[in-house]
């Protein structure tokens, strides 16, 4: 998922997103190719027309994989080590400490928006339901990568249960942890992903990691499994889903927690 | 002295203006001149977020599969800029690891002088990053069209049995700094090219494309071609290093070997042999 360079790298970019050249200019020291940084700010012209590339990416990358196609699966063997936590380790919100003091008994899996039942979960119903495991490997933006055997129920299973309306294109999902403290409030870790994705057969919700429940470093009591994109679409920590015909109007309108900041919202590369 | 005569002893001296260099090949050289420098930047940008580089699948980090790792450690002297390559550490504050001025020190892996944006925004460095990643590859794919098309591929690129006959003497020719100008290019010119076309840019291309988990799915023959995702991203950084290694040498070629008409003939297609090229050669287009 994320880290704590790419947290400072985020919040870099706000202070040039507020229109500060403090941040450069500190760094400038070295002053090479300071006069591209101009491509850090988050509403430049010149950076919103090369953003554009990334929706050719998509494109590209829907054409050339089918729609069922796997990521790569390994063998038990390959698991040499814990699957490594990133991004928010250990959320503070009140109601997550609530619910992890008793260990999530009195969890609920909301799901609703654009369906004709919306239902709820609890984490006993989610584990006695059909379940995948698979042993992938987790590619994080940054560059690194971490093989780990998950256990958990499909979405595609979920988005049976509630049917999913025909005007519905995204599945968002919204978390419990507090990726940042401001002095406006907490800003929670949300993420979407588009129907393929949502119904791919190694999309899980998953509750188990490495044959055990998964751990709160690795987003207890439930994290998304999108294999087929990098670590900060598998959102941590769900406490609900939401299907949506746009998500314009939730967060910062780009999708997820990282696109409000910048990052690509298809993270197939 | 009639005029005739004259130009004949101008060429004589100066050498024949032919036409070297085709639109395509000009064209497509800029664009991959600027890509390069954007690719660059914005790669190293894109490396600072974890500068280190493992053989294998995934990264090790309850176990050591790294080749190569940069970061800044404290010691009794501060903090200071270390970097490991196939275990050896080397003292590298300064440059990587630890650079800036020691009152305002930058705890960054490559200095921010080398990378966009100067500062740290990972998101930028792939936005820039896969925009030219793909104009670099449009102008590789339209280059090799033409150049297949007029003859270029097999003409300058393809090394012949007889440019590899005619190799030590013109390795004999560079060590000595001895360069005459030809229409046509001479052994270790076609054969850098060659790696350049041939193996360095469908190699960075297609490790780049390892490192992307669709492209993972898509077409899974690249995690076994290259050996798994972090040794495809530790190849991508090694192409990356011998292309920065032919860009120098390629930069000191042109200057030794005259770069105004060097310029001229990547600009605008024209370039003066030397005057003891055959005339039938020059003529050749």
């Amino acid at each position: 998922m994320t880290s704590g360079k790419l947290s400072r790298s985020g919040k870099l970019s706000r202070r040039r997103f507020l229109g500060t050249s403090a941040a450069a200019a500190s760094s400038l020291v070295l002053a090479g190719c300071d006069q591209f940084d101009f491509l850090g700010q988050r509403d430049d012209g010149v950076r919103n027309t090369i953003e554009r590339a990334n929706d050719l990416t998509y494109r590209v990358q829907r054409l050339l994989l089918g729609q069922d196609w796997l990521a790569r699966e390994y063998s038990e063997s390959e698991v040499r080590q814990g699957q490594r936590p990133n991004g928010s380790v250990d959320p503070t919100t009140q109601e997550y400490q609530t619910l992890r003091q008793q260990n999530f008994a009195n969890y609920r899996l909301q799901v609703g928006g654009l369906v004709e039942s919306p239902m709820s979960f609890s984490l006993d119903e989610l584990r006695a339901m059909p379940s995948r495991t698979q042993i992938t490997r987790h590619d994080c933006v940054e560059g690194w990568s971490c093989i780990a055997k998950w256990t958990g129920v499909p979405l595609a299973y979920i988005l049976d249960q509630v049917q999913v309306r025909p005007q519905a294109r995204y599945v968002v999902f919204r978390c419990f942890d507090n990726i940042e403290r401001t002095q406006a409030g907490d800003v929670l870790y949300y993420e979407s992903c588009d129907l393929i994705d949502a119904r791919h057969a190694q999309t899980i919700l998953a509750y188990g990691l490495n044959d055990e429940a998964l751990p709160v470093a690795n987003g207890a009591p439930l994290r998304v499994r999108i294999e087929r994109q990098l670590g900060y679409k598998m959102a941590k920590y769900i406490s609900s889903i939401e299907l949506v015909s746009s998500f314009a109007d939730i967060g910062l309108g780009q999708g997820g927690y990282w696109e409000d900041r910048g990052y690509d919202w298809y993270a197939g590369i | 002295m009639s005029s005739e005569t004259a130009e004949r002893l101008d060429r004589e001296q100066k050498g024949q203006l032919v036409y070297r260099q085709s639109i395509w090949t000009r064209v497509t050289h800029w664009v991959w001149a600027i890509c390069l420098f954007f690719l660059l930047l914005s790669g190293l940008q894109i490396f600072n977020a974890h500068p280190s580089l493992y053989i294998g699948q995934e990264s090790g980090f309850e176990y050591n599969n790294a080749v190569l790792r940069m970061g800044r450690v404290l010691t009794d002297e501060g903090s200071r800029g270390h970097t490991v390559i196939f275990g050896q550490t080397f003292d590298t504050t300064g440059i990587f690891g630890v650079s800036g001025p020691p009152d305002n020190p930058q705890y960054v892996a490559i200095p921010s002088a080398l990378t966009i944006p100067s500062f740290r925004d990972l998101a930028t460095g792939r936005v820039v990053h896969f925009f030219f990643g793909w104009i670099f590859v449009a102008a590789l794919f339209v280059w090799f069209l033409a150049s297949l098309i007029n003859g270029h591929l097999r003409r300058d690129i393809l090394p012949s049995a007889a440019d590899f006959r005619g190799l030590p003497a013109d390795i004999a020719d560079h060590a000595r700094f001895r360069f005459q100008r030809h229409r046509f290019y001479k052994p270790l010119q076609k054969l850098s090219y060659f790696v350049v076309f041939v193996i360095l840019f469908p190699l960075i291309i297609l490790t780049g494309l390892t490192m992307s988990p669709g492209m993972d799915s898509a077409w899974p023959w690249l995690l076994d071609v290259f050996g798994g995702r972090q040794t495809a991203r530790t190849i991508h950084f090694g192409a990356m290093l011998l292309l920065v290694l032919f860009f120098i040498v390629h930069v000191v070629m042109v200057l030794l070997a005259g770069p105004f008409n060097e310029m001229r003939s990547m600009i605008t297609g024209w370039y003066r042999v030397g005057p003891q090229t055959h005339s039938q050669e020059a003529d050749r287009s």
